[in-house]
């Protein structure tokens, strides 16, 4: 069944959409990520214009940020304070990137900048995670007890505007979070991502927050980031599209269900290492694309005449 | 069937009437129509095809022209830079027509000389195309062709001729198509009657392409009031996730 997508402009097979929805749903749901990253490549390859997909994608990451945070909350796995300072550097971060998205749409680099943040970033987080993944089996299969400081003092610990986060057990600067919130804010507006793959292992390994209240609060601040970034995109760029944000969705949500049933089953370090494989695998091909000869190096945008 | 019958419908009440008044059609070179002057973007829209039907008081051949709105048109170039490829070279075109396509009952070198064509705007080179800025004609060329080449590829320049097929001496029929990625607003449908290398008669007939329904309204809405729309689509994301969270809880 094809369904037209009014902001994208062309038809697409519906049954198309909530496969794709499913499938990143269902990763999402079996490794704690939004999937974002994995879902604007998908729709950028069935031809939907980049602009469009990172704008709608925006939209879709707050309904299963949404969905995410409810779930969390029910567990009382979310730090509101922690979250707001969070809020506050994102809603900066997100209206920046935003204006340089439209700028970089102007000069015909929207493309080019967005395969660009998505190697570098996919490749180093891939990279990480997985040497990290691997030394964590590595550990499990020798039985030795993995050892971390309680409090290690970096001069993280120096900077002004100190703050106490109960829920977190942290006593740090303000300015931490809240720079983690901007420079994250920047990549949910230009990648069209929620961002989680980078703030969740700065919020553990800069920050020191505990992992079982990272996620919930990861999340809470994603749907407020990912609505300021819908709201600007409609408004500066008219790139959201409504249609392809309902599909996706609703496949998104079906298969994040049935992802995190699938992932009580696996265990923490064999996940860790195959999500690393697929970061990195997504990194490698998207910088393939960018090395190898076009198939066409020309391409050519139409703008509608004035009025 | 229906649609087929609905399609034909206009061609077959032509007919009729040429059976009945053929003295009258006698008296007109050219006469042509379309089987629908309206192309109508739905939410389930995967293109459209028009028949373009008429006769001719005599032997001769048909060229068709079907032109969509003009504007302009940036074409890009990309070159290896620091070992990738960057858009790097970038050329403002006016007047671009959005969609093109032409039809004719012979192959257009055997019907008109290359100023009669550019005359009438037939054949891709003579489209009225022009840069927006001063270029080396070597460069203006080279992405002109590109531009060309783009067009056809995405459906929107279709130059093939010998489509008109005539059904016996006077009546001829031409299909068009117009694929799922068709611009919307007004066409020019262009209808030629060639004798002897020169043009003997032309009839013009509009079509409109237009969004109809709930995609149109989208359109119009994210358009017309961005920031209602831009509002809304968060809300609608907040309820899916709310309404997810609340259908997924119990199982």
């Amino acid at each position: 069944m094809q369904v037209y997508l009014p902001i994208a402009e062309l038809s697409v097979n519906l049954f198309l959409l909530l496969g794709i929805g499913g499938g990143v749903g269902l990763l999402s749901g079996l490794f704690g990520i939004g999937g974002g990253f994995l879902m604007t490549p998908l729709l950028i390859f069935i031809g939907v214009p980049p602009a469009v997909a990172v704008a709608t994608q925006a939209n879709q990451v707050v309904a299963s940020s949404v969905s995410g945070v409810l779930a969390h909350w029910s567990r009382d796995n979310v730090d509101f304070r922690m979250g707001l300072v969070l809020l506050a550097g994102g809603f900066a971060g997100s209206t920046v990137g935003v204006g340089l998205f439209s700028l970089l749409r102007h000069f015909g680099q929207v493309d080019l900048v967005i395969n660009l943040f998505y190697v570098v970033f996919l490749g180093f987080i891939g990279t990480a995670m997985f040497i990290e993944g691997t030394r964590a089996l590595w550990r499990r299969r020798r039985r030795g007890p993995a050892m971390r400081k309680l409090h290690e003092h970096t001069w993280v610990h120096g900077l002004p505007l100190k703050m106490r986060f109960r829920k977190s057990r942290l006593y740090i600067s303000a300015l931490v979070p809240g720079g983690i919130g901007f420079f994250v804010g920047i990549l949910s507006a230009i990648m069209g991502v929620g961002g989680a793959f980078i703030m969740v292992p700065a919020m553990i390994y800069l920050v020191g927050m505990p992992t079982s209240v990272v996620v919930g609060t990861s999340l809470f601040q994603i749907i407020f980031v990912a609505a300021n970034v819908t709201f600007l995109q409609a408004v500066q760029n008219q790139t959201v599209d409504l249609m392809l944000a309902l599909a996706l969705t609703v496949g998104g949500v079906i298969g994040a269900q049935i992802g995190g049933r699938l992932g009580a089953r696996l265990h923490g370090e064999q996940m860790r290492v195959l999500l690393a494989a697929l970061i990195l695998a997504v990194a490698i091909a998207l910088a393939y694309q960018l090395g190898v000869k076009p198939s066409d190096p020309y391409s050519a945008v139409w703008l509608a005449p004035e009025g | 069937m229906r649609a087929l019958d609905r399609r034909f419908a206009p061609l077959l009440a032509f007919l009729l009437a040429l059976g009945t008044f053929g003295g009258e059609a006698r008296a007109e070179p050219l006469v042509a129509d379309l089987s629908n002057h309206l192309i109508a973007i739905t939410a389930g829209f995967t293109g459209a095809d028009l028949l373009l039907f008429g006769s001719t008081d005599g032997p001769g051949d048909v060229i068709a022209l079907v032109r969509g709105p003009t504007g302009r048109s940036v074409v890009r170039r990309k070159d290896r830079l620091f070992g990738i490829w960057i858009n790097n070279l970038s050329l403002d075109f006016d007047d671009v027509p959005n969609y093109y396509a032409l039809a004719s009952s012979r192959p257009l070198d055997e019907l008109l000389t290359g100023d009669t064509a550019e005359h009438y705007g037939i054949g891709l080179d003579h489209l009225g195309i022009h840069a927006a800025a001063d270029t080396p004609p070597g460069r203006l060329r080279e992405m002109l062709d590109a531009l060309a080449r783009i067009k056809v590829r995405e459906g929107l320049f279709r130059p093939e001729a010998g489509k008109i097929t005539f059904l016996g001496q006077r009546l001829f029929r031409a299909d068009f198509h117009f694929p799922s990625n068709v611009p919307t607003g007004s066409y020019l449908v262009e209808i030629l009657l060639v004798r002897n290398g020169q043009i003997a008669s032309a009839q013009t007939t509009p079509l409109i392409v237009s969004k109809i329904g709930v995609g149109a309204d989208i359109f119009q809405f994210a358009h017309r009031h961005a920031a209602a729309y831009g509002m809304a689509a968060i809300l609608i994301a907040l309820l899916a996730g709310w309404l997810a969270h609340l259908a997924f809880r119990r199982v």
